[in-house]
């Protein structure tokens, strides 16, 4: 059975030929797409490394099928970058050394993107932990991601109004 | 996983003609299908995707002020809903206790109540499991069984239901919009879900190919949108399963409770409605020793299945505070973790 969906990942729009409806959207990116930023942790939704934006909301990729996402837009961890700038929360987690391994860094900040976009935290850092509660690091760098995400959030903002002004 | 069929019907009359070949399962987000088909534990011939399906997607209030919930809308737009938010916000509150926010922004209505249950030896293709394998046996009895059920088991299954929306669901009244090959038909949440007897490989009255299209909170539910709270026991602050919750709405007049509602999660295979506990509630005024009644009777019928008796008291006690947080009223904005019960009871005491 060959299926043939249309995806834009990272503002390219591409047309993929799926030879088997079992792929899902995170082996589609890392094994058939060369986009290996996106980490395969536990495989089954609980550690978020596999964390990308699907039609701008933060999902596990790993738990959703390629074939089911036809039309979709992905944004992963490549997409974030605007040539040799990095992305506001990536420049973050550097600045606050908010990761060891760097294995669940992708999906950490990833999920940071879709959570600042959703808008429900604030600058309460008890809602961020809990916001970010589906991405697991086990280097325990839970307290530079925190402080990351607080502050990548306030730069984005600042730069929301610069724009709006 | 197993190989299978992929379709994509256009229409919900055409999904329910799709999902009538048998070995068919319906694909909505996957949260939950996919990494049982992963482990091996279901292994669909075919799966409909319904994910797209017109219709499905809205939230809308109804004229007589309850709201209609299509089955794709997912946990985390319900959440936020303003409507859902500010008419049943222990809805609200019960949905962000819930999973993680990647699994709340794809996960859907439908797909939550028909999720399966966490049961380790379910989960495990080499333990024994009736609802599995009907009449292979069920190793939780003599296995690991601390977090199962002391409401409405048997001795062929032992496993709860693990979701926290059904439980304010239940409370509130909830109906379920169905369709299926036969026509459409509705079903209170509280007799959706099935308890195990000995089938429990029967988890719901939905027969082969029916298609869950939508939930309906009826007005009567926003009664209680002044006094409305879900409170959730987990092994960890966030993202974890209910050891035990409770949903606890009160309608008060006058300083007396003219009505009250009380379900509790994590104790059976369906979400519980203790509708005693309700009873002896009414006309009381709300305080502690009434609270701890209600949850004496709440909990009469529970027995342990296992090595599971402390669930017993412990869901009396979620069960008066959910109450006694109820009783202080609904807070304005959903606390930092919503139902956890780390947050004290606004003017009571730190423990109780």
């Amino acid at each position: 059975m060959s299926l043939s969906i249309t995806l834009t990942i990272n503002g390219i729009r591409r047309i993929v030929e799926l030879d088997d409806p079992r792929v899902t959207l995170l082996d589609l990116l890392r094994e058939r797409l060369d986009l290996t930023g996106t980490k395969k942790g536990c495989d089954r939704g609980q550690c978020g490394a596999c964390t990308v934006l699907l039609d701008g909301r933060r999902i596990n990729s790993c738990l959703a099928l390629a074939v089911s996402q036809d039309g979709a837009e992905v944004v992963t961890i490549e997409g974030l970058a605007q040539g040799e700038t990095c992305h506001p929360v990536q420049g973050a987690f550097i600045a606050h050394d908010a990761f060891q391994c760097g294995f669940c860094t992708p999906g950490q900040i990833m999920s940071a993107v879709g959570l600042i976009q959703e808008g429900q935290v604030g600058d309460d850092p008890e809602r961020v932990r809990e916001g970010m509660s589906g991405n697991l690091c086990r280097c325990g760098a839970y307290r530079g991601i925190t402080e990351a995400v607080l502050e990548a959030q306030r730069s984005l903002s600042q730069a929301g109004r610069k724009e709006a002004a | 996983m197993n190989r299978f069929d992929y379709v994509r019907p256009a229409t919900v009359s055409e999904a329910v003609a799709a999902a009538a070949a048998p070995g068919s399962a319906y694909l909505a987000a996957g949260t939950n299908l996919i990494d049982l088909m992963k482990g091996g534990i279901v292994s669909p011939q075919r799966l409909v995707d319904v994910s797209r399906l017109p219709g499905l997607d809205r939230i809308e209030p109804l004229p007589d002020g309850g709201v209609r919930i299509g089955a794709r809308v997912r946990n985390a737009d319900l959440a936020h809903d303003p409507t859902v938010r500010k008419r049943f916000p222990a809805v609200a509150e019960a949905l962000l206790s819930g999973a993680s926010a990647q699994l709340r922004n794809a996960a859907t209505v439908g797909g939550n109540l028909l999720q399966r249950t966490r049961c380790a030896y379910f989960y495990d293709p080499a333990s024994a499991c009736n609802k599995r394998q009907p009449g292979a046996g069920c190793d939780a009895r003599e296995g690991e069984n601390r977090l199962h059920a002391v409401l409405g088991w048997s001795e062929s299954c032992i496993a709860t239901h693990p979701s926290d929306f059904c439980v304010p669901l239940a409370a509130l009244d909830a109906v379920v919009e169905i369709e299926g090959q036969a026509g459409r038909r509705e079903v209170a949440l509280q007799e959706f879900h099935l308890l195990p007897g000995a089938t429990p490989e029967r988890e719901s009255v939905l027969a082969p190919g029916e298609l869950v299209l939508a939930v309906r909170l009826p007005s009567s539910a926003a009664r209680f949108a002044a006094h409305a709270r879900y409170l959730k026991l987990r092994e960890r602050t966030s993202y974890a399963f209910a050891v035990v919750s409770a949903a606890a709405c009160l309608h008060i007049e006058d300083g007396v409770i003219a009505e009250a509602r009380l379900a509790l999660g994590g104790l059976a295979a369906k979400p519980w409605r203790a509708r005693a506990a309700e009873a002896a509630l009414a006309g009381l005024r709300p305080n502690s020793e009434h609270f701890r009644r209600a949850a004496e009777a709440a909990l009469a019928e529970a027995r342990p299945s296992g090595d599971n008796a402390f669930k017993i008291e412990l869901a009396r006690r979620i069960a008066v505070r959910a109450l006694a947080l109820a009783a202080a009223g609904t807070p304005e904005r959903l606390p930092a973790l919503p139902g956890s019960p780390f947050a004290p009871i606004p003017g009571g005491a730190l423990h109780g």
